[in-house]
């Protein structure tokens, strides 16, 4: 059986044709849900991809948040299904409340473009079930606004209940802890600024984001079955 | 019940103290090289100008504060100001 994954676009999204090869790659199925649709059902899995949601004017994120489809995000999230945002996806997830914290503009204002070094730091989400912690991925990052801050509350809620699932090795962009990526309380719901659907072909180099997806269709298709169950 | 007015409304939001602003730090940075010295704490933020018609000026504030704290700032690292500039004209 393949998992169903449902890839969210906004206008201004940009990376997600990526998002779904990366997916069918792998053995799930994956279909484009538009941003005005008002149901997110069919689905084993949301990913919310990158790119400029609503040209990211405001905030990235800020006006995304109130698309007809984040209802359905919401509720698809609240039933404990599986949901991912990678980069502006994350940003939108942060501004929808589904994820604490903010991204703010990278410390020393430069787009940054590389690949960086991340580790996972817990097998205990969605993304990263299938995965040993201290196992260092290599992933492209793509972003201006990725510098991950909180209040020193929920840094340490973050810490103490291991929900930080990513920490950057080499730190490129200022975010508070080394943070890449965080999950909600229940560990379904993942943000990362990482984009592991472009390490997902040998062709672009590295295949370690494909490890992060697996996980997540692993992760996704359990969800599926305990539904039923 | 007077009769409803267009009120001029200005939001200002910026980042809460304590948080990093790499844009206003850069900002103050590059002063000292226009012959500009002794500015310090330069923040950057957005300013926001919208009418807003309503039964009066507290309303028109408190409707204003809506807007600014739920769309307009992030709480999670920003603050907002509201203030009423006036009535707006015709």
């Amino acid at each position: 059986m393949a998992a169903r994954v449902g890839v969210v676009m906004f206008p201004g999204t940009n990376c997600e044709h990526d998002v779904v090869h990366a997916i069918a790659r792998l053995g799930g199925e994956a279909e484009l849900v538009w941003h005005g649709d008002s149901s997110a059902s069919g689905y084993d899995a949301l990913i919310l991809p990158g790119g400029f949601a609503h040209g990211d004017y405001l905030r990235p994120g800020a006006i995304a948040r109130f698309s007809p489809v984040m209802e359905a995000v919401g509720k698809f999230a609240a039933d404990g299904g599986p949901v991912v945002g990678i980069c502006n996806g994350f940003q939108v997830l942060t501004e929808a409340g589904l994820l604490p914290g903010a991204l703010q503009k990278n410390a020393g204002l430069r787009f940054l473009c590389a690949t960086a070094a991340v580790r996972v730091e817990t097998d205990r989400s969605v993304l990263t079930s299938g995965i040993a912690p201290g196992t260092v991925l290599s992933i492209p990052i793509n972003h201006f606004e990725g510098n991950f801050t909180c209040d020193a509350e929920t840094l340490a809620l973050l810490r103490g209940e291991d929900r930080v699932v990513l920490r950057y090795v080499d730190n490129p962009n200022g975010s508070i802890d080394d943070i890449a990526g965080v999950c909600n309380p229940a560990r379904n719901v993942v943000g990362l600024m990482p984009h592991p659907e472009r390490a997902s072909d040998p062709l672009t180099g590295s295949v370690d984001g494909a490890e992060l997806l697996s996980s997540l269709l692993a992760s996704a298709l359990t969800a599926a079955s305990e539904d039923v169950a | 019940m007077p009769p409803a007015e267009t009120f001029s409304v200005l939001v200002e939001v910026r980042l809460r103290p304590g948080i990093a602003d790499p844009q206003g730090a850069t900002i103050e940075r590059a002063l000292p090289a226009l012959g500009l010295n002794g500015i310090a704490g330069v923040r950057a933020g957005k300013a926001f100008r919208f009418d807003i018609v309503a039964d009066d000026e507290a309303a028109a504030l408190a409707q204003g504060t809506v807007v600014a704290e739920r769309v307009l700032a992030n709480p999670v690292i920003e603050e907002s100001s509201v203030t009423v500039t006036g009535r707006a004209v015709g």
